[in-house]
């Protein structure tokens, strides 16, 4: 910084000023559009390209100064209202601001305008000038293109607002000026008596300054400068924690009094600097009118847009995150949301589509809806192009609900555009949306009701540099999780504590209102080695979602929930996935903060997840059994009627096309998880005729050593919660027992029994 | 090795070791460390280093010795590497000793195990050997033979 000399410090600032002006020039330009004689617009956009052409002619970028004039030129004839503002002219006038972009991109690598050549766009330009002279050419044309505009003209509405003279005698005075007047307005007001001559002189003067004034308020500062500050302010807030601690064991009134001043400061000062790197999301909003106008033009769809919340705060680097996705989502809306006019209008929708932008605070975190009133998401479309991508099977596809399909957009490959255009549609989409989301610690989800449009919702922290993390203990270590991952907590004690996680073969299992949750121990992943006392006082259980799946995770300790600074690991330890950062605590010491995905991915509980939640969807209450009750699964084979076994045995239900089975050694398996399962037919084992050939076929999945045997059944009837009273009399092979559940009589299965016999092939695998 | 090259000293199970002063940010006493579980083995912990994180090596870890004795605490070294600053856990600091390219010379042959990836050189100073330890090499984490 410090060896740029004086003139390229100057053309840096111009560069950063145009491109601010031309973002506004053409914010206000789609505005106007709507309401195409809105003076104050008008006002603003002749301004916005009167400085470039004025500050880049200065500079000597003749090229810039011209092409900016030209469009100056058209600007003032519909500031005089001589020319009204219409689509063939707004494109031209977009297609200039990107020619001047082009420059100020070009001047900002080599320092000059560059070689391209604008005279298209230039004689766009001149041609709709020409056109616009032509029925009033006797009159207005020949004036206009040799009047010099300048930015006195808005004098009269200065002159108005200080009241010093009345909008009547400036709309004679415009008059005037369009008649063939060719003085000044100052002059022509002053000559008319309308106003004094000094009040002309202070709004001249105002006039000038206002520009500079505002540039006065606010200075640019380099966001590396802010991070260091930040960090600084970190470490202060650390000095004072510990001078805070000291307080306590000290008497001295005027000592306990400056602790307190630098307490108070501190907190306000850190929340200061916070302040300065927070930026209204508004400032990616603004760039979407026109891409909006754009996209919309190019599909010969009409698209309304209308955003409210602009105004909601986000830290900077969580605003640069954002504006790809956020870019993408809006691309998809119009290209294949927004149906075309005659469709719409076929279908009883107002002809112009309507997309509208949401964003608002709430818990901690920032809200961005994105909603249009478009066709929504056909499902059906969405399945065929998952299953084809191979993302999902049939069978799959068709046990999903509607919510789930709808997950889908966010698979790789999936798209839900019928034909690939040039905005959107390869199906390289939605995926990369999520992952970007994720990657800032945020959520996406998806809601849409076919043929009345879709929302979209993200949900993102505000500041990555501080989040809020739940601390925890284990093995005598403090470790925060991200609240962002956090669902529930919970504590089992007392006698419940005991029963309060149980195993399905040797997986530990939480009942939490009638689903499975899978768990993991953090002192056992972590291999903190400490003695595992399994207290049987409580257990504390800290719910987590890792993606789209939740797990939950036994700690010593839930401590408190704390806001943290988080700070990146050295690359030594990159290799260890189940840390996402340190931070430091307010006792100066160094907490491990916990990257709950790698954490599921190391206690292995992700890939459990599905299915138990379909075993626990009809599960009744859980968690508060007694010693004696006991949850079984209910099915039908053959003829026997109800069989059950106990839930606890099963890992898994599944069903399979029929198609699907192979035979292995004279044995039925299937090709399962990467494995091969034997499968064993209930029917068969107990000798009784199976009823009917079920396509899928029903399977309950009994896994012990890591291997599975999947038994076929006719059908998964029920899962009940009871006590049981077995009867054993006259029990054929494999059958444990006879007992009244839910008030029909079942028959036990004797899993235990049957297995070792039936599958030798699972004991030789196994080696 | 121009003449004049200063060395910053530390001990490390007996051995008497250097690195280049200009490589040195900084010289701590004995830092709380948090330890990183699961992570390789001759990370000690991070250390809080006024509101910057620094992750510890332990020399005598790095270096196959044996484990400092329980209750003896060690002293960081911090050094500037392309990762960012890191620290290495040493038993004890010796003075900045200057050292001439004359008294230097590569380490012997029969020098083996990881030491050898590690010790750039030897200077044979009047009263004993110092060995100049290579810091990148020092922080790397250790290839997988340490089993």
């Amino acid at each position: 910084m410090s060896e740029m000399d004086g003139m390229e410090e100057i053309i840096g600032e111009f560069l950063v000023e145009a491109n601010e002006e031309l973002d506004q020039f053409d914010r206000d330009l789609v505005d106007l559009e709507k309401d195409p004689v809105n003076a104050t617009l008008l006002a603003r956009i002749f301004r916005a390209i009167h400085t470039i052409k004025g500050s880049g002619g200065t500079l000597g970028f003749e090229k810039l100064a011209s092409l900016s004039h030209v469009g100056e030129n058209v600007l003032s004839r519909m500031r005089d209202i001589t020319l009204v503002l219409n689509p063939e002219i707004t494109t031209a006038l977009l297609a200039m601001t990107d020619s001047l972009r082009q420059m100020l991109e070009q001047i900002s690598q080599t320092g000059k305008e560059g070689d391209d050549d604008y005279t298209t766009v230039t004689s766009q330009l001149a041609l709709l000038l020409e056109e616009a002279s032509k029925p009033e050419s006797e009159t207005a044309a020949p004036q206009v293109s040799e009047s010099v505009p300048d930015p006195a003209s808005l004098l009269g509405e200065i002159l108005i607002s200080e009241g010093a003279t009345y909008p009547i005698e400036v709309a004679v005075a415009l008059d005037q000026q369009r008649t063939g007047d060719s003085r000044k307005m100052g002059e022509i007001l002053v000559a008319n008596e309308a106003a004094e001559a000094t009040a002309v002189l202070d709004a001249l003067r105002f006039q000038s300054d206002a520009h500079s004034d505002i540039s006065n308020n606010t200075i640019r500062v380099d966001v590396g400068l802010l991070d260091r500050l930040m960090n600084l302010v970190g470490e202060l807030v650390l000095a004072r924690n510990q001078i805070l601690q000291f307080t306590s064991t000290q008497s001295d009134v005027v000592y306990l009094g400056a602790a307190q001043r630098l307490n108070l400061i501190t907190t306000e000062l850190q929340e200061g600097v916070m302040k300065t790197r927070m930026q209204p999301i508004g400032t990616v909003w603004n760039k979407l009118p026109r891409l909006v106008r754009d996209l919309a033009m190019n599909c010969g769809k009409s698209v309304q847009i209308d955003m409210s919340g602009a105004e909601t705060e986000l830290d900077k680097t969580i605003i640069e995150a954002i504006k790809s996705p956020l870019t993408h989502i809006i691309r998809n809306a119009v290209d294949h949301g927004i149906e075309n006019p005659e469709i719409r209008l076929a279908k009883g929708k107002p002809r112009e589509g309507r997309l509208s932008l949401r964003a608002f605070h709430e818990g901690g975190q920032v809200n961005i809806e994105i909603s249009d009133d478009g066709a929504g998401i056909n499902t059906d479309l969405v399945k065929h192009k998952a299953i084809a991508k191979g993302t999902i099977t049939a069978e799959q596809a068709a046990r999903m609900s509607e919510r789930e399909i709808l997950g889908l957009v966010f698979a790789p490959g999936v798209s839900t555009a019928q034909e690939v255009t040039s905005i959107s549609g390869r199906g390289v989409g939605m995926d990369v949306v999520r992952t970007n989301i994720e990657k800032i610690g945020g959520a996406i989800d998806l809601q849409s009701t076919a043929g009345q449009g879709m929302t979209i919702k993200i949900k993102i922290p505000l500041t990555l540099a501080i989040i809020p993390a739940l601390i925890v203990t284990s093995g005598g270590d403090r470790f925060a999780i991200p609240q962002v991952n956090l669902v529930e907590l919970v504590r089992v004690e007392g006698e419940h504590s005991a029963r309060g996680i149980e195993f399905i073969k040797g997986t530990p299992v939480y009942r939490l209102r009638g689903r499975l949750l899978p768990i993991a121990y953090l002192n056992r992943e972590l291999k903190l080695g400490t003695s595992e006392v399994t207290t049987a006082e409580s257990i504390n259980i800290v719910v987590l979602q890792a993606g789209d799946r939740e797990f939950g995770l036994v700690v010593d300790e839930i401590n408190d929930t704390e806001e943290i600074v988080v700070k990146p690991l050295s690359k030594q330890l990159k290799s260890v996935r189940c840390f996402a950062g340190a931070t430091i605590m307010g006792d100066g010491r160094v907490a491990l903060i916990l990257d709950v995905v790698g954490l599921a991915q190391l206690a292995n509980v992700l890939s459990e997840l599905n299915e138990s939640s379909i075993v626990g969807d009809t599960a009744t209450k859980a968690g508060a059994g007694t010693a004696q009750q006991s949850t079984w699964l209910l099915f039908k084979a053959g003829e026997s009627g109800r069989m059950a076994i106990p839930l606890s045995l099963v890992s898994r239900l599944e069903e399979f096309a029929a198609d699907k089975i192979e035979r292995s050694a004279g044995r039925d398996v299937i090709q399962y998880r990467g494995q091969i399962m034997p499968l064993v037919n209930v029917s068969d084992v107990l000798g009784l005729q199976t009823t009917r050939k079920s396509d899928p076929v029903q399977v309950i999945v009994y896994s012990e050593n890591g291997r599975c045997v999947g038994l076929v059944v006719d059908e998964i009837v029920d899962i009940a919660d009871q006590n049981v009273e077995v009867t054993r009399e006259h029990c054929p092979n494999g059958i444990l027992g006879t007992a009244v559940i839910q008030e029909h009589v079942t028959d036990l299965f004797n899993i235990h029994a049957l297995l070792p016999g039936a599958t030798p092939a699972v004991k030789g695998v196994s080696a | 090795m121009n003449s004049g090259q200063q060395l910053c000293t530390f001990f490390v199970d007996g051995l008497f070791l250097g690195v280049e002063v200009e490589k040195v940010q900084e010289v701590i006493r004995y830092q709380e460390m948090t330890r990183v579980p699961l992570a390789p083995d001759i990370i000690g912990g991070l250390i809080n280093l006024r509101g910057q994180i620094v992750t510890a090596v332990d020399l005598r870890k790095r270096l196959d010795l044996h484990e400092r004795l329980v209750g003896e605490f060690p002293m960081n070294v911090v050094v500037r590497t392309d990762d960012g600053a890191m620290s290495l856990l040493v038993d004890d600091i010796g003075d900045v000793v200057e050292v001439d390219a004359q008294s230097f010379e590569s380490a012997p042959d029969t020098l083996t195990g990881v030491a050898r990836e590690l010790i750039r050189g030897v200077y044979k100073l009047d009263k004993q050997l110092l060995l100049l330890l290579d810091t990148g090499e020092a922080v790397r984490p250790a290839a997988p033979h340490a089993a």
